[in-house]
């Protein structure tokens, strides 16, 4: 699927992999991405945030969605600029309904080993969307200054600029 | 004595043994399997165990590595001992109370306070 309407970003404007569905293998688009967002100078806390919620869109790609099929790919679509990331990552499994996914704050969730990956990607990212087949995912994170080191007054600093 | 490995350090303190993580990160689901295969080593070689988890050097934390924590924390109590986490920097923090494990684990600020938790 194309990018969801509200993250304002055109397919030409993507920079797409596709990568064997291996966890070896994503080291390189992760640390592709990860350069994109230092070189357009996301803060500390947005590029934790990333980091982390790219961290568990692919893991779960990679386990839940391929089931661990080194013979099925993924195709991880990104673009960065200083405003916004926008990253999709697609897997070839069967999908899931995330509102089929427990609450895993819930008081009798809180002691499963798993199912914290999808709220960790939603707390930490400013929109995260899954296709209706729900094997795709898209995150979008707003690059947030440091509070003790303001932007230079950019009111479109909240709004994504589009070229 | 310190023992080398190649995702944690462990020293004894007392009855305490204390681990230190060698990576920056624990984030990925196969050092996690590594991590949590020597940590479960520890804790199935001496039932009773005290241990203390120091994230002082832990700047990156998955869901993967929660879960982690929960098993072995899981398994402590089986064994009857008691596992404690210090030294976890704000944004780290930050996930456990996202996550509200923060309700779950034992967590000190610092190895001082945590050692002596274990003495009271």
């Amino acid at each position: 699927m194309a990018a969801p309407a509200d993250f304002r970003i055109r397919e030409e404007q993507l920079t797409e992999l596709l990568v064997e569905s291996d966890l070896r293998r994503t080291r390189e688009p992760e640390s592709r991405i990860l350069n994109e967002l230092g070189r357009c100078r996301f803060s500390e806390e947005s590029t934790f945030a990333v980091k982390l919620a790219l961290e568990e869109a692919l893991t779960n790609a990679v386990k839940h969605g391929n089931k661990n099929d080194g013979s099925k790919r993924l195709r991880i679509r990104f673009y960065v600029d200083r405003h916004v990331a926008v990253i999709a990552v697609s897997d070839e499994g069967g999908g899931f309904r995330p509102e089929d996914v427990p609450d895993p704050t819930a008081d009798e969730n809180l002691e499963r080993p798993n199912g914290r990956g999808i709220m960790l990607m939603q707390a930490y990212m400013t929109k995260v969307r899954f296709n209706p087949a729900g094997n795709e995912v898209w995150m979008l994170k707003e690059n947030r200054a440091e509070p003790t080191n303001p932007p230079e007054g950019d009111p479109s600093s909240t709004t994504p600029a589009r070229p | 004595m310190e023992q080398p490995s190649s995702h944690i350090k462990v020293r004894r303190d007392h009855s305490v043994s204390v681990v230190e993580f060698v990576d920056r990160k624990i984030l990925e689901e196969l050092s996690i399997k590594e991590i949590e295969d020597e940590l479960t080593g520890l804790v199935e070689g001496e039932p009773g165990i005290r241990l203390l988890l120091n994230f002082r050097n832990v700047d990156h934390l998955s869901s993967a590595a929660l879960g982690m924590l929960i098993t072995l924390n899981k398994k402590i109590k089986e064994h009857n001992g008691a596992m404690k986490l210090s030294d976890i920097n704000r944004q780290i923090f930050e996930v456990f109370k996202i996550t509200r494990l923060h309700r779950v684990f034992d967590i000190h600020d610092n190895v001082e306070q945590a050692l002596s938790g274990f003495n009271a």
